[in-house]
């Protein structure tokens, strides 16, 4: 064989050939090494949010990179029919639906004490009967902060903490604020929100657009909210223990159902589906479409919640995303943190099994 | 001028579909695994059903594979080198097959809905469990790396032939079964 290299190569063009084997192959390595992104550490990959995430809150491992407080709650969801004629997907028919979920307070600190004005969330998966199953992440708070990932990442790094003072660098945060008048406007609406009691009585928000899309096929850009049939009250003077919100809420579910109606709102022609720092008019139509009750909590220690993560992304036949950057780069982020915390040793949650049982007492 | 003796003409299709599906793949999986951006969600979407194509594509050819005979490796080349090339074959074989199915496998443990099109869903495989889905993430990537690595070997070694040695080799995948060469 090497003879025939030998001759191949003293031939007409020899050279030029060999060199063809060996460039091919080469650039297609290096085509795959620039796809991959590894020539350019600046790009915006779930990593860089691991490391945003890690700057403001440290290492937890085996929690949620964020969100990292939490309990799991589980319950059903009542479709009403009311939204069928937007969406052909099964769970808003008259059936019921299965329903994993985790109510968590934003930040990346599992032991985070509890206090009335952090954020709380609701994540949710609603498993019908027959038909695909939808997840959420959904928020206590008007409008969401940025526009897009690359504003979250900068962002978030402005809340870090520097090292020496061990707070924000105020310099950074009122550099990015002056960059972005829409967040300045948008944590404007969330410091002017109505504080609840707990989680029992709060109003959660999607933030973001996503589309119905019905039997026909026919589109239609919404935007929707869990809100309580608790009475809604604002925050008792003086409290605050550690796990305040949480244990209220154990105290709530020892003693019997909680339940919200999913409150659809409709968006119009003109507005904003790719801008979640921008709310819609106060009097679009909204569709009650159905009743999600919960009857049980468990700490995370156990609990059915865990195991999954909660990417808005996975959608049911009728529902699909809109053109809001936030939902996929929330997907991908996810998926990098439950992919990283699933192969790590979890240490207790700070909700823990006993204090379940106990009811929050 | 001489008879080439070349694979069967289902043997060529598959062959070259599949080679474009495979690198596609593997651009798609290896950009999105660093993505983002709005194309994340349509690049997933599209890589579930692309995989679970390609296994199908891949089990047809390796009946095929069975079915008929390969073209023998001309005498030219020493033995270790045939053995590397049956070797080579035998790995892109077994991971045309176990790559899919370590996905579909990953998303079974983490108990993610294997969305194919059209709202159709494809059933768990594995078991949920949060450690396997975190370990079979990770060879989903290391396994994708080998795969490219060997499809780079196999495209070099095909080119070499081709190119350099000008035996029957490259002719055996492109030409008509007993065209001329």
């Amino acid at each position: 064989m090497l003879a025939l290299i030998r001759k191949s190569l003293t031939g007409k063009g020899g050279a030029l050939r060999l060199a063809a084997v060996v460039a091919a192959p080469a650039a297609v390595a290096a085509a795959f090494v620039a796809t991959a992104g590894w020539l350019s550490p600046d790009r915006l990959t779930p990593a860089t949010f691991m490391r945003d995430f890690h700057a403001v809150d440290g290492a937890h491992p085996g929690f949620r990179r964020n969100h990292a407080k939490g309990v799991c709650v589980s319950g059903w969801f009542d479709g009403s029919g009311a939204a069928t004629p937007l969406s052909r997907a099964a769970l808003f028919g008259k059936e019921r639906s299965q329903v994993v979920g985790r109510f968590a307070l934003a930040g990346g600190a599992p032991n985070q004490p509890d206090a009335p004005g952090k954020v709380r969330s609701m994540a949710l998966q609603l498993i019908p009967t027959n038909g695909a199953e939808w997840r959420m992440g959904i928020n206590d708070i008007p409008v969401f902060l940025v526009r897009n990932a690359a504003d979250f990442s900068d962002f978030t790094l402005a809340t870090a903490p520097v090292p020496g003072t061990g707070k924000p660098d105020p310099a950074r945060m009122s550099a990015f604020l002056d960059k972005h008048p829409e967040t300045k406007n948008a944590l404007g609406l969330l410091k002017a929100r109505a504080l609840t009691s707990g989680f029992a009585n709060d109003t959660y928000n999607s933030l973001d657009a996503f589309l119905f899309v019905n039997a026909e096929g026919v589109a239609t850009p919404v935007r929707w909210a869990m809100v309580p049939e608790q009475t809604v009250e604002p925050p008792a003077a003086g409290e605050g223990g550690q796990d305040y919100l949480f244990d209220d809420l154990l105290k709530a579910l020892a003693q019997g159902q909680l339940r919200w109606r999913l409150m659809v709102t409709v968006g119009e022609p003109g507005d904003p589906t790719a801008d979640p720092t921008a709310a819609w008019p106060e009097q679009r139509r909204k569709i009650d479409a159905g009743t999600l009750t919960l009857t049980k909590a468990e700490s995370e220690d156990g609990g059915p919640c865990t195991g999954i993560t909660f990417d808005p992304l996975i959608l049911p036949e009728g529902v699909a995303p809109s053109d809001d950057p936030i939902p996929a780069a929330r997907s991908a982020v996810y998926s990098r943190s439950f992919t990283l915390r699933s192969g790590e040793t979890k240490p207790p949650s700070e909700i823990t099994p006993a204090a379940v049982r106990s009811g929050g007492q | 001028m001489r008879s080439v003796e070349s694979f069967p003409i289902s043997a060529r299709v598959l062959h070259w579909l599949m080679a474009a599906m495979i690198l596609a793949m593997l651009f798609i999986g290896v950009f999105m695994a660093a993505a983002v951006g709005p194309a994340y969600h349509t690049l997933v979407d599209l890589h579930r059903p692309l995989g679970i194509a390609i296994l199908l594509l891949a089990l047809v050819r390796l009946a095929n594979r069975f079915l008929f005979r390969a073209p023998t490796l001309p005498d030219t080349l020493p033995p270790a080198l045939k053995l590397a090339a049956r070797a080579s074959h035998v790995a892109l074989y077994a991971l045309m097959i176990a790559q899919p199915l370590v996905g579909w496998g990953m998303l079974s443990a983490g108990a993610y809905p294997v969305t194919m099109w059209g709202g159709a869903s494809l059933p768990p495989i594995l078991p949920h469990d949060t450690a396997l889905f975190a370990t079979l993430r990770h060879l989903h990537s290391w396994l994708a790396f080998s795969l490219f690595a060997v499809v780079l070997a196999h495209l070099g070694a095909a080119l070499l032939h081709g190119l350099v040695l000008r035996d029957d080799v490259f002719p055996s995948m492109t030409a008509r079964r007993g065209g001329k060469k």
